[in-house]
């Protein structure tokens, strides 16, 4: 499947979001990724978000806080947003087998300062944010009422490749 | 420069560098369960490349969900069977002789000092205990170290704790871990390996250092790890005795796997562990601690003893010593669930399973079980749960759920009163 890395953007605005949060264990019996798409987010605890809600649904794009994904090493977590189209997530820190998963699976986990974090959750105060990934220029474009903020992002040399390949497996293969 | 264990092990492992900082190294152990395995195998039958890259290597259990509960669960273990049958995988462990995987691998000596270990599981690190450098990865790195045998990762720098002093009565190995994860915070060790060291831990059996190792993912840790001694050789003794002549050849071997006097650490930490108290989690995050005596009076509806952080047979020793002719409160249910078919026979002759009958408890089969609500013992909203597992996330145990983590002796002394309890005052 092509990874796309724009699009509507929904706030998470806490830290310490876990994959408990992101797919319940109970969904762990199943054997296809495409079998999780309706559980995305069902146990998080954040005041006012509705995972059965329109703007998780429409949803291109996740930004949240610190240590975002912690807990399990369920790949399941990053699946669960893969199939439900969002293949972007920025936030401040990540834990670190979630970040990992997401890259292997070709998608990406970017990291922003805090500074950079507390702007984009600022321009979500003015309206719905449209995000636009640039691996190549390593810049994010957020759109809210026709106005652009641009921001640039570090990325390792490992990472944009396994984006660039479609994930671990791949890069793996035609390497070992 | 002095170099620490988990540096050691990563030069020693090294197989590719694809880029600066990305280190890829050849894994000793690949581990496999039937929750993330599963679909790992499916992706590489599709791609036409089902292939194990040595069948010596890949060690496979059903441990989550056992005996299956439904048709799901019947065909991930059916997926797993089938899976490590088709590549005659020289170590599968299937009903019967099935446990909690990070209790049975080591039991069963595949872990030895020096080793690199991953598995599609968070609390991998627990082997770690053994000098290995273990991590937990997702079903991406699962499935190509099942085909390639390779792992990539960042080097991790390492936070080394020394636990220093000595462990008063009635407070372990668990009380420990929980009061360093209320110190680092669940992102405290984000990237890093987390080197236990100093006199507490060399007092300490390797049961008690696995419980500690366990949990270093708690606090983000990428690995916990102990420097292999004499405490480990004779653990591994029964596995190794062909190898080495003598007990003190295989240490002097195990030797090299010790940090340097003058290696570099991200941060060092020092903790006098002789006026812990033992510890008990609030709210949902792991790193939210207080001591036992702050959270006494906590009422509970369920007890769960068991998993891979305290379902070994210490463990199980404990919480019977504090049951021994008691009965538990009307107003709680027992779990106790021993982690593997060997704990659960020793816990048998030693007359513990007794004790813990005798007290009103339910003695369930080697499993994950209760603790993350896949199987049995699940929680309803608002319900309380006194558990020796690991994570206390919402919804852990079952929607609307409360699960404070504890240790055993503080598990059996919170069944007994129907309130979380200082087993010491009983």
């Amino acid at each position: 499947m092509q990874k796309i890395f724009k699009g509507a953007t929904i706030f998470l605005d806490r830290s310490d979001i876990n994959t408990d949060e992101i797919i319940p264990a109970k969904y762990l019996t199943e054997v296809t990724k495409e079998a999780l798409k309706p559980y995305m987010l069902e146990d998080l605890k954040l005041a006012g978000f509705d995972p059965q809600g329109e703007e998780l649904a429409n949803a291109r794009v996740v930004v949240s806080r610190q240590n975002f994904g912690c807990g399990s090493s369920r790949e399941h977590a990053p699946w669960v947003f893969e199939v439900n189209g969002v293949h972007t997530i920025i936030a401040e820190s990540y834990a670190r087998i979630f970040r990992q998963n997401m890259f292997n699976g070709g998608m990406l986990a970017i990291e922003l300062p805090a500074t950079d974090i507390d702007k984009i959750f600022a321009l979500a105060k003015l309206g719905s944010v449209e995000i636009d990934v640039d691996l190549d220029k390593q810049t994010i474009a957020a759109t809210v009422a026709d106005k652009t903020t641009n921001f640039n992002f570090a990325i390792s040399e490992f990472d944009k490749a396994l984006v660039k390949a479609g994930g671990w497996v791949e890069f793996a293969d035609a390497r070992y | 420069m002095g170099k620490t264990i988990a540096e050691k092990i990563f030069a020693s492992h090294l197989r590719d560098e694809p880029f600066e900082g990305t280190k890829v190294l050849a894994i000793d152990r690949v581990l496999c369960h039937e929750i993330t395995t599963p679909v790992a195998i499916a992706d590489l039958e599709w791609r036409g490349k089902d292939r194990v890259f040595d069948n010596t290597k890949i060690k496979a259990v059903i441990d989550h969900v056992t005996p299956s509960k439904d048709s799901k669960t019947a065909l991930q273990a059916k997926m797993i069977r089938d899976w490590a049958r088709r590549h005659e995988l020289k170590d599968f462990f299937d009903v019967g002789h099935n446990g909690v995987c990070h209790a049975l691998f080591p039991e069963k000596g595949f872990i030895h000092p020096g080793f690199t270990v991953i598995m599609g599981d968070s609390h991998t690190c627990t082997h770690g205990a053994f000098g290995a450098f273990a991590a937990g990865v997702g079903t991406t790195d699962l499935e190509v170290g099942i085909l390639k045998g390779v792992c990539a990762f960042r080097q991790p720098a390492t936070i080394r704790v020394n636990l220093n002093g000595r462990l008063a009565d009635g407070v372990y190995a668990k009380d420990v871990i929980l009061f360093v994860i209320g110190q680092l915070g669940v992102n405290g060790a984000t990237d890093r390996v987390i080197e236990f060291a100093g006199s507490v831990v060399e007092q300490m059996s390797m049961e008690a250092r696995m419980t500690l190792c366990n949990m270093a993912i708690e606090a983000g840790g990428t690995c916990g790890i102990c420097m292999p001694d004499r405490v480990t050789v004779d653990y591994l003794w029964p596995f190794i005795q062909e190898q080495y002549a003598t007990k003190d050849e295989a240490l002097a071997d195990f030797s090299q796997w010790q940090s340097d006097a003058d290696a570099t650490y991200a941060q060092v930490l020092d903790f006098d562990i002789s006026t812990l108290e033992p510890q008990v989690t609030f709210d949902y995050k792991p790193d939210c601690v207080k001591s036992v005596g702050e959270m006494a009076g906590t009422a509970v509806d369920q007890v769960y003893i068991g998993t891979c952080t305290n379902g070994r047979i210490e463990d199980l020793r404990v919480a019977a010593s504090i049951l021994k002719g008691r009965k538990i409160s009307a107003n709680v249910r027992g779990i106790v669930s021993p982690a593997t078919p060997k704990i659960f026979s020793a816990a048998l002759e030693e007359g513990i399973i007794q004790i813990f009958m005798e007290a009103g408890f339910c003695v369930t089969n080697p499993t994950c079980g209760a603790c993350l609500g896949m199987s049995n013992g699940v929680l309803s909203a608002g319900e309380v749960c006194a558990s020796t597992s690991n994570r206390n996330f919402n919804g852990r145990m079952g929607k609307g759920g409360m699960v404070h983590l504890m240790s055993p002796a503080t598990a059996a002394a919170t069944a007994i009163t129907g309130v979380i309890t200082d087993a010491r005052s009983l």
